[in-house]
């Protein structure tokens, strides 16, 4: 009960790591159910359809159920750790996020049973997928799944800049946050603005589908460009939304096992809030071949080569981090390090990329395919299981297995480069992405996409070795100490677990690398900034949940307002949108009492404090 | 790294011979090779730099046994940081500069121009269609062209966004509904190149490719002809009759300009495939006619119920319309 009405941003981090968990190994089901259907020409262990739908649900639920909960997982936990906080500005808000993003992944998968799910690929491009005569109902789902889930990300991104601007530490000025902090603080900045977007062509979509507007079809004056352009311009700017963060884990791993500060500092937080202004001004880049014009396709281009520049700079900061170091090769180093050329590699085909008339070859073939995959899986999700094997003594009070993680990550590895590399070679000699089948007279096409499915193989086998990692560390008991790697920021100075109220006494921070400062300086903890005291902390609450439920019925309302139910009762509620209102009110009414009902939270006394019975 | 090798060796082996993107057989095809190229050479230089840095440093600073005391901190450097922003902008400038010049020259517009073949290309879930404008030709399918002549195509679409490419001969231009897209390419050697559609368009997306087949300018002549002279009167009467009553002629013209919902199936005889991409052949023919759905999911060519002999006179029918006779 206490999961559902937490508003500790420690526990949303678990139920975000959970939630993110559970769709990644739906995703990978997805992956793999693509992988064995082009293992062989002409094969029909997938029809058309169905092929189509696995596929767009394999995109989405990675990018937005997988990938973006699994990064807020660690930036919910751990930011207000690094910078001394005891917990986010809103925690109610922060809840609210989680149980939006929930209820928004269960809405679009939901599909599944309902229907079918959506098919128009993540990207969704108009008018297949605004047109009932095009599409089926599941790019519904899609539509108002995402709107929902869509909902919590932007609240998370408003929540996590509001808590880094104003409850930093004593002493903790913006340049010497850690990091991961700052990556954060960007990312949450790309969210504020790359969101609404969304959210725009996001109804736009759901108007032209369940309220016979016309924004995208052609016949009405619509355009089918235009959701190209919305959806981009959130869609680019929604990559390196998931990749900052990322960069900021391997900064902080990077940085803690070569036992040095991190190269070139200012240099990297400029260069992230360089990535970060640039990635709103190359959105076109994705519609090259859509027939803009050579001055449009110019400028994009030469912007998104820029791009190369500051991604660079990042690269070789790590790599000078590592220079003159002493580097331990734990499991979330090795990942790390993985990490390095493994991501240039995905950066260099997005340079390639960059250029409109190789571009026109590239484009929608499975060069892209594999640049992508290179950038998320061999980027993003190396970055994530190295944060998971960092991080996991602090959130659970226990080492994961090193052994077991090592060889988890070399089946992962091995098997993600021989998935993606060879998919390179597939695009330059003419396969086309999203096709469900190929032909055998296709020289090459079956021997390459062979290759491809072996190396998912050993990826299933390493996803499986890291959660079975997970499920026997579980079963041990709790074995961290509060600082296992010498660390250099402020979560290393709590209890592994955290408790509740995270910090007896807030710090005073005096430098970057805020814990390494006072250790190499004699002493074995941060001076406090403040006496001890009764520690004011919010109350759960279960309306959190209860308003992203209303969400949630309010959607189906919207959705199955016209369908033709059996039972008169039933079609009589949605017909007269009793559904859909009611889901609305449902919200409105939890709004209301939370605005209402005066709650000032409770207090954890000293006394509390000082015993060891009070635990997350 | 090993396995990557033996893997693409093996795989690559046999691809030689086929036109790619990486083995193009047209001019636009050749200018977007050399930028291809470009970018995988200055790319691969930054790989070996970045490799080289990268292999030194994990190695030689590796934790050793026993060793300890704390490394010497350094916060950075600004040589450093000015050589490795100002050698990527160089690298890039050279990247860019052809670039922007290639990226305008393809854009050049042939629609006025006079020695350049004209047709005019529509999307269709799941075919497409060939206007010569020029020569009063409506086909499907088969896009014949002149070797060495320019091909100037303007790109539309029937009713979702489909992407014209031949990986052979140039990139592609996407067919969107309410746009005309432009794009010229043409082909150095005479020979059949795959077309396929690049944006996903539905279930039969896969399924949907063409052939550009480039010929002798005489060649292609005779093939123009052939396309505007259609068979007078055809010996399979029954066919024919069927394939007015079963409906057919109502989505297929069969005159040589006639536009219809489906396909043009003029010199239907002398067509490469069969539903955009199986073997024109009798099996494969009736199969089509038999049941649309089996052979091209989603095609909205409907199954009217033929039976067997029906399907073998429609069969003989459409084999006759063979304008070469």
């Amino acid at each position: 009960m206490d999961w559902l009405t937490t508003v500790d941003h420690k526990k949303i981090g678990i139920l975000y790591l959970l939630g993110g968990t559970l769709f990644f190994v739906l995703g990978g089901i997805e992956a793999m159910l693509i992988r064995l259907q082009l293992m062989f020409p002409e094969s029909n262990f997938l029809d058309a359809q169905t092929y189509n739908e696995v596929l767009t649900m394999h995109g989405t639920t990675m990018i937005f159920l997988a990938a973006m909960p699994l990064l807020f997982a660690f930036m919910n936990f751990i930011v207000p750790l690094q910078i001394g906080a005891r917990d986010v500005a809103f925690p109610f808000v922060n809840a609210l996020g989680f149980w939006t993003f929930f209820f928004g992944g269960i809405m679009v998968n939901v599909s599944w049973f309902l229907g079918g799910a959506p098919d128009a690929g993540w990207t969704a491009y108009t008018p297949l997928s605004s047109s009932e005569v095009f599409s089926g109902k599941g790019n519904d789902f899609y539509a108002v799944g995402l709107q929902i889930a869509g909902l919590g990300t932007l609240m998370s991104g408003i929540n996590f800049l509001a808590t880094i601007i104003n409850m930093r530490a004593p002493g903790m000025t913006f340049m010497r946050m850690p990091l991961f902090t700052w990556t954060t603080f960007v990312s949450s900045l790309l969210i504020l603005f790359a969101f609404p977007p969304l959210a725009v062509g996001l109804f736009l979509l759901t108007f032209d589908r369940l309220f016979d507007a016309n924004f995208f079809e052609i016949g009405a004056g619509g355009s089918a460009v235009l959701w190209q352009h919305i959806f981009w311009i959130f869609g680019h700017p929604e990559v390196y939304i998931l990749i900052l963060p990322a960069f900021g884990i391997i900064s902080e791993v990077v940085s803690t096992f070569s036992k040095k500060r991190l190269f070139g500092y200012s240099s990297m937080v400029f260069a992230t809030l360089l990535i970060a202004f640039l990635s709103f001004m190359v959105w076109v880049h994705h519609m090259f071949t859509d027939g803009l014009g050579p001055i449009a396709n110019a400028l994009f281009s030469v912007a998104t080569m820029l791009i190369a520049v500051p991604t660079g700079i990042k690269i070789f900061n790590w790599l000078f981090t590592m220079w003159g170091g002493q580097i331990r090769f734990t499991t979330a180093m090795l990942h790390v390090v993985a990490f390095i050329p493994t991501f240039v590699m995905g950066g260099v085909t997005g340079v390639m990329l960059a250029s409109p008339p190789a571009d026109f070859q590239y484009h929608d073939s499975y060069f892209v395919v594999a640049h992508f995959h290179y950038v998320i899986v061999g980027g993003i999700v190396l970055a994530l299981f190295a944060a998971v094997f960092y991080w996991w003594p602090k959130m659970f009070g226990r080492m994961l297995n090193e052994t077991l993680g090592k060889l988890a990550f070399w089946l992962f590895f091995i098997g993600f480069h021989l998935t993606f590399f060879i998919q390179h070679i597939l695009g330059l000699i003419g396969m086309q992405r999203r096709i469900f089948t190929y032909l055998a007279e296709h020289e090459g096409w079956a021997e390459m996409n062979l290759v491809s499915t072996i190396g998912a193989f050993f990826m299933a086998a390493g996803v499986i070795l890291y959660v079975l990692n997970i499920v026997i560390t579980s079963l041990k008991p709790r074995n961290a100490s509060a600082d296992p790697w010498d660390g250099r920021t402020l979560e290393w100075t709590l209890p592994s677990p955290v408790p509740v109220y995270n910090f007896k006494q807030l710090p005073l921070v005096r430098s970057l690398d805020a814990f390494w400062a006072e250790k190499m300086a004699g002493n074995k903890e941060m001076t406090p900034a403040e006496p001890v005291g009764p520690i004011h902390m919010p109350s759960n609450s279960i309306l959190p949940l209860i308003m992203a439920f209303g969400f949630f019925v309010s959607g189906f309302g919207f959705m199955y307002a016209k369908h033709d139910f059996a039972n008169d009762f039933v079609r009589m509620l949605f017909e007269n949108h009793i559904v859909s209102i009611g889901g609305l009110v449902i919200t409105a009414i939890c709004m209301i009492l939370r605005s209402l009902i005066d709650d000032p939270g409770y207090h954890i006394e000293p006394e509390e404090l000082e015993s060891k019975g009070v635990k997350a | 790294m090993l396995v990557l090798l033996l893997s693409l060796a093996l795989a690559g082996c046999s691809v030689a011979e086929q036109a790619t993107p990486l083995n193009p057989k047209g001019s636009v095809g050749e200018d977007q090779l050399f930028l291809i190229q470009l970018s995988l050479g200055i790319m691969t230089f930054v790989l070996v730099v970045v490799f080289v840095i990268f292999f030194y440093v994990i190695i030689r600073y590796r934790q050793r046994r026993g060793q300890t005391g704390i490394p010497k901190q350094v916060e950075g450097s600004h040589k450093l940081e000015i050589t490795w922003t100002v050698i990527p902008l160089i690298l890039l400038t050279i990247l860019a500069v052809p670039t922007v010049q290639k990226t305008f020259a393809l854009a050049k517009d042939y629609s006025e121009a006079n020695d350049v073949l004209k047709v005019k290309v529509t999307g269709h879930q799941f075919w497409w269609e060939f206007e010569y404008t020029d020569l009063g030709i409506v086909t499907s399918g088969d896009l014949y062209i002149p070797v060495g002549q320019k091909v100037f195509v303007t790109v539309q679409s029937a009713d979702v966004a489909h992407s014209f490419w031949v990986p052979g001969l140039a990139g592609k231009i996407d067919a969107i509904p309410g746009v005309t897209n432009k794009m010229y390419f043409d082909a150095k050697e005479p020979g059949v190149y795959r077309g396929a559609c690049a944006e996903l368009c539905g279930a039969s997306h896969a399924l949907m490719d063409f052939k550009v087949i480039a010929v002798s300018e005489d060649e292609f002549e005779q093939w123009v002809e052939d396309m505007q002279t259609p068979v007078a009167e055809s010996d399979a009467v029954r066919g024919q009759e069927l394939f007015e009553a079963k409906g057919c002629l109502q989505c297929h013209a069969i005159t040589p300009d006639g536009k219809s919902m489906g396909p043009n199936l003029n010199n239907f005889a002398n067509r490469d495939r069969v539903a955009s991409f199986r073997p024109n052949t009798e099996e494969w023919l009736a199969k089509w006619l038999d049941d649309p759905q089996e052979v091209k999911p989603g095609s909205t060519m409907p199954d009217v119920g033929l039976t067997q002999d029906e399907i073998d006179a429609l069969v003989e029918y459409l084999y006759s319309l063979d304008n070469q006779q």
